[in-house]
């Protein structure tokens, strides 16, 4: 393990890992095995993988660095995009399946609704992190302001969270793991930037 | 093999009973047809809930049918839901906090022997066994809609007797202006009461004049069968103009009182959730809208109707009280 070295393969399996999610969202729907409120299965399940891709991603960094496989940092940008990619179907999802295209009560949601304000807030803010995702946008914008751009993760992260917590009805058992986890995250770069 | 030829009869020329004690056999029988049921039931839920769903079949071996069940004019004629949406998509925090939840951990409530303690402000207090209750008045078949507060809806066949009909027998007295309903508490049957997400046990009131409503009944049984335990067995209430958390499930106690007490959902969020919780599309929850909501098994959401569609026979209950104050 000390010595797993980076290979295109690894790229291409976590590609396609991170479409299971997905996939088993269209299976499940193909054999009638959504449940009994399939829409609000699809809600959930994309929301909550668009919070683990979140994670995952804020994991890559603190995982390089702790085990020194430096090539860690291919493979976030994809991990990134996904974080993306599930929230554009959790945001369908509501759009479409949810509210119907019904414009005035999803407008009246985002400014009414605490917990899906801060939701469209992360995801709004998601949008021009994946615009400048590629090495292009990256030479162009030049490396710190890049950087100081897409730090914008760490807001939008705990956006998601504080959108999960905000809509549970009275049990907060999973958004408070999630907050953990994230605050274990954050709190790991506050001490590894003060310890420099 | 063995086990499809212990749950088979007459499968096949010998009968497993010839080979074993009558008396072992059958007991063995009772259980591996349990055990395997219940397994099967569980994985069959976890894997695929789509397949339970449309399978009566599947679960009705073990829960029995109610028999003199009258029709009531007071029944929708609009499509009912599934049975097996009806018992696998619950709200029942004492078997936890997921909708898929009490489905898998109720059946470790025991519903028998149980009592109902029928106290307070009233002439003829007493402690009811519910085999007694169940004769307490002629059973009917009430067809209602359910609007959850979480904003989707079904519609039930329960089948049970008005609720007036004990208050008439243990006589109120003028004290009584409300009566406070008790779920039971013991976690050791109801495990989700081991965590704190709500204050145990559940408790819930009506005013002396909704009990009356001929619309309020005691709900033993759905589809024609005894109440599965995931739905609140041996007995629970039945209020279909207020959003479902008013009507409380396995109820053990009864008491009639003079000023109101505080709901276990009141005591968790008083912003949130009032004592009428009347259904109401005008008055949005404080966290999401209640103007629609989804009936289970349709794919657009539908208007909610004031008092859940029953404003003709309630709203005159009503008359003069603000109900965005008193939601
Ligand atoms: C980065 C952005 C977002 C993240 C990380 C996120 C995450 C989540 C999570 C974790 C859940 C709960 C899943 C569960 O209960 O298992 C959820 C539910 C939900 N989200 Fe999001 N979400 C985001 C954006 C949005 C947006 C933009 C909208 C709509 C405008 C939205 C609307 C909803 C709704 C309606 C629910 C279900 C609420 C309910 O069941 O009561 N989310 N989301």
């Amino acid at each position: 393990m000390q010595h797993m070295q980076y290979s295109p393969a690894i790229k291409g399996a976590l590609f396609f890992a991170c479409l299971i999610p997905l996939g088993r969202l269209v299976w499940f729907g193909l054999h009638n095995q959504l449940g009994t409120n399939p829409i609000e299965f699809i809600t959930h399940s994309t929301g909550t993988w668009t919070l683990n891709f979140l994670l995952i991603t804020l994991c890559i960094t603190p995982l390089r660095q702790l085990s020194g496989w430096s090539w860690l940092i291919k493979l976030r940008r994809m991990v990134g995009l996904y974080a993306f990619f599930y929230a554009c179907l959790h945001f369908i999802t509501y759009i479409w399946l949810d509210q119907f295209f019904d414009v005035a009560a999803i407008i009246k949601d985002v400014i009414k609704r605490p917990f899906i304000t801060v939701g469209f807030a992360a995801f709004i803010l998601l949008i021009p992190l994946a615009l400048t995702s590629t090495h292009a946008m990256l030479k162009k914008l030049g490396g710190k302001r890049w950087q100081s751009l897409h730090r914008l993760i760490y807001l939008i992260a705990i956006l998601g969270v504080l959108h999960f917590w905000w809509l549970v009805k009275k049990d907060i058992t999973e958004p408070l793991i999630y907050a953990v986890i994230l605050a274990s995250l954050l709190g790991y770069r506050v001490i590894n930037s003060n310890s420099r | 093999m063995i086990i499809k030829k212990l749950l088979t009869r007459n499968s096949g020329l010998i009968q497993p009973s010839e080979i074993t004690d009558q008396k072992i056999y059958l007991s063995r029988r009772k259980f591996i047809g349990t055990a395997t049921r219940a397994s099967a039931a569980i994985a069959a839920g976890m894997v695929m809930p789509g397949l339970l769903r449309n399978s009566h079949a599947a679960t009705s071996l073990s829960v029995k049918k109610l028999s003199n069940i009258r029709k009531s004019a007071l029944s929708t004629q609009e499509p009912q839901t599934p049975y097996g949406d009806v018992t696998i998509y619950n709200n029942f925090y004492e078997f936890g906090t997921d909708k898929d939840q009490p489905a898998q951990h109720a059946h470790s409530l025991k519903t028998r022997p149980w009592t109902v303690v029928v106290e307070g402000e009233i002439k003829r207090p007493k402690t009811y066994d519910i085999d007694t209750l169940l004769k307490l008045a002629p059973l009917e078949e009430r067809i209602y809609r359910l609007r959850c507060v979480e904003g989707w809806s079904m519609v039930i066949p329960w089948i049970g007797f008005p609720l007036s009909a004990l208050i008439k027998q243990v006589e109120p007295t003028a004290n009584a202006k409300f009566i406070e309903f008790t779920t039971l508490h013991d976690p050791k049957q109801m495990p989700g009461q081991r965590s704190g997400v709500l204050e145990w046990p559940y408790v819930e009131g009506l005013r002396i004049d909704e009990a009356m409503h001929p619309l309020a009944i005691l709900a033993v049984g759905l589809y024609g069968e005894v109440l599965p335990n995931q739905n609140g067995a041996p007995i629970r209430l039945v209020v279909p103009w207020k959003y479902g958390f008013k009507s409380i499930k396995s109820i053990v106690k009864i008491r009639f009182i003079e000023k109101a007490t505080a709901s276990s959902w009141m005591k968790a969020g008083p912003h949130e959730y009032g004592y009428f919780a009347n259904v109401n599309p005008a008055v949005d929850h404080p966290r999401w809208s209640q103007a629609k909501e989804r009936r289970i098994g349709e794919f657009l959401k539908r208007d909610t109707l004031p008092f859940n569609g029953y404003a003709d026979q309630v709203a005159d209950m009503y008359a003069g009280l603000d109900l965005n104050r008193f939601f």
